[in-house]
């Protein structure tokens, strides 16, 4: 496949591999914020080629995953009532909430539908107008212009039996949040290649001033994982602190200026709550006032409910880099991708998700 | 959901979405183009969640490889033992 094998060839791997082992002296720390770097990193092996003073740690990367409990009990309790067509990306069905997830409401006879985009759920609303039709509007910058498009598009339409949950969250005040947390241990970051392909790369030049940190926004592939490593950790050798682009065949400066001015359209910055992690100030997009006649939460009016997590569930350390997967005295025993405790065993970028499909058997 | 996939534009329509037929190996699949208006019949785009995200720069494309022969002190496979 063009743009995907030319990127993972073997022998280049390893020519990359041998230059970072050649530039790097000290003890460094990455931490990547993309689920889908996680599970590039630990399927392709990734922090297996690099050399024992370079470590890679994994971040708040995961949508599914920061997506905090709260969120999850209104899906449950808008999906479950009479008349509703829920819709929602395929990883959320198997998230817990307080007392059930997704799937147990379709289960229990509740419409859920598994969509691939968006538009999909507004063509479900096109099609059904006798019922509400929900869209669970959850993810990065990368899924905000479809969710921004969708509001458009039924607002375009008519359609007054539509409308979003919505809980976004926006990467850099995530980065911010584990930079200014005491006991730091993250010496560099590789930026997530798809926001910045929406978003641009000003919002992340202040951070690698204000706080010190080399910054390479990086792509998905072995070979772009392994380029932003070694810019990274050449930076931090060299004592500098700035952002590079390593993915330019996707990202340019200013980000896709379309997509941008769709999501300032239908959405303002807002503090969220992370799973896991906690508010964090302007972290989350919500309906703008003039969109909030497509306000699911509002509609149904689940403002006020009490969520609930297993306390065994040590996720919010996994989120912020301090623990790995295996460091989880529940992993792969009381907690597996069919029996999740928490959000990162479940979703297709979760980081215990990526270690239990590709790390289990040679780790235990 | 945010796994944003490579795939080659096979066809373009002319409604307001600007829908496309997009290739991913070997499964075609319906795009929203309306995000990328500089792309053409033949490019290639990242898609998430059924919108390209942007338009893949044929001119950077090797950048990967251009970078590597810059820094890279053992050209030769297995000089370091690897």
């Amino acid at each position: 496949m063009r743009y995907v094998d030319e990127y993972r060839d073997g022998e280049t791997a390893h020519r990359y591999a041998a230059a970072i082992r050649t530039t790097v002296t000290r003890p460094w720390t990455l931490m990547e914020v993309c689920g889908g770097q996680t599970h590039a990193i630990v399927r392709f092996g990734i922090d297996e080629l690099l050399p024992p003073e370079l470590s890679l740690v994994h971040g708040p990367g995961c949508p599914v995953c920061v997506t905090p409990v709260e969120a999850l009990d209104r899906a449950v309790a808008i999906a479950a009532r009479p008349g509703v067509i829920f819709c929602s990306f395929g990883d959320m069905l198997r998230v817990p909430g307080s007392e059930r997830d997704l799937f147990a409401v379709k289960a229990a006879g509740g419409d859920v539908r598994v969509v691939y985009s968006p538009m999909d759920a507004v063509g479900i609303a096109a099609r059904h107008r006798e019922h509400q039709v929900v869209f669970f509007a959850v993810g990065f910058e990368t899924t905000a212009p479809a969710n921004a498009m969708a509001v458009l598009a039924a607002r375009a339409r008519g359609l007054r039996n539509f409308s979003l949950l919505v809980s976004h969250v926006t990467v850099p005040p995530a980065m911010e949040a584990i930079l200014a947390a005491p006991g730091r241990r993250v010496d560099g970051f590789l930026a997530a290649g798809h926001v910045c392909t929406v978003m641009g790369l000003e919002e992340y030049r202040p951070l690698c001033a204000r706080y010190r940190v080399p910054i390479v926004v990086t792509g998905f592939e072995p070979l772009d994982l392994l380029q932003g490593i070694h810019m990274c950790v050449r930076q931090l050798e060299e004592g500098r602190a700035e952002l590079e682009n390593q993915y330019a065949r996707s990202v340019a400066p200013d980000g896709n200026e379309a997509a941008r001015s769709a999501i300032r359209e239908v959405f303002e910055i807002v503090p969220r709550a992370w799973r896991g992690i906690g508010t964090i100030p302007a972290s989350g997009l919500a309906l703008r006032a003039s969109y909030a006649d497509l306000d699911a939460e509002q509609r149904f009016d689940v403002t006020t409910l009490h969520a609930r997590e297993d306390p065994e569930c040590r996720s919010g350390l996994v989120l912020q880099g301090r623990i790995k997967p295996l460091d989880c005295p529940a992993f792969g025993a009381r907690c597996t991708p069919e029996h999740p405790l928490g959000a990162p065993m479940v979703s297709a970028e979760g980081a215990c998700a990526a270690y239990y499909r590709y790390r289990r058997i040679a780790t235990r | 959901m945010c796994l944003g996939i490579p795939g080659e534009v096979l066809t373009i329509a002319d409604d307001e979405l600007r829908t496309g037929r997009v290739r991913f190996g070997g499964i075609v699949k319906e795009v929203c183009l309306v995000y990328v208006p500089e792309v053409a019949v033949g490019e290639f785009v990242v898609v998430h969640a059924g919108f390209a995200i942007s338009r893949l720069d044929r001119e950077r494309a090797d950048a990967v490889f251009v970078y590597l022969e810059a820094i890279d002190v053992t050209p030769k496979l297995g000089e370091d033992g690897t």
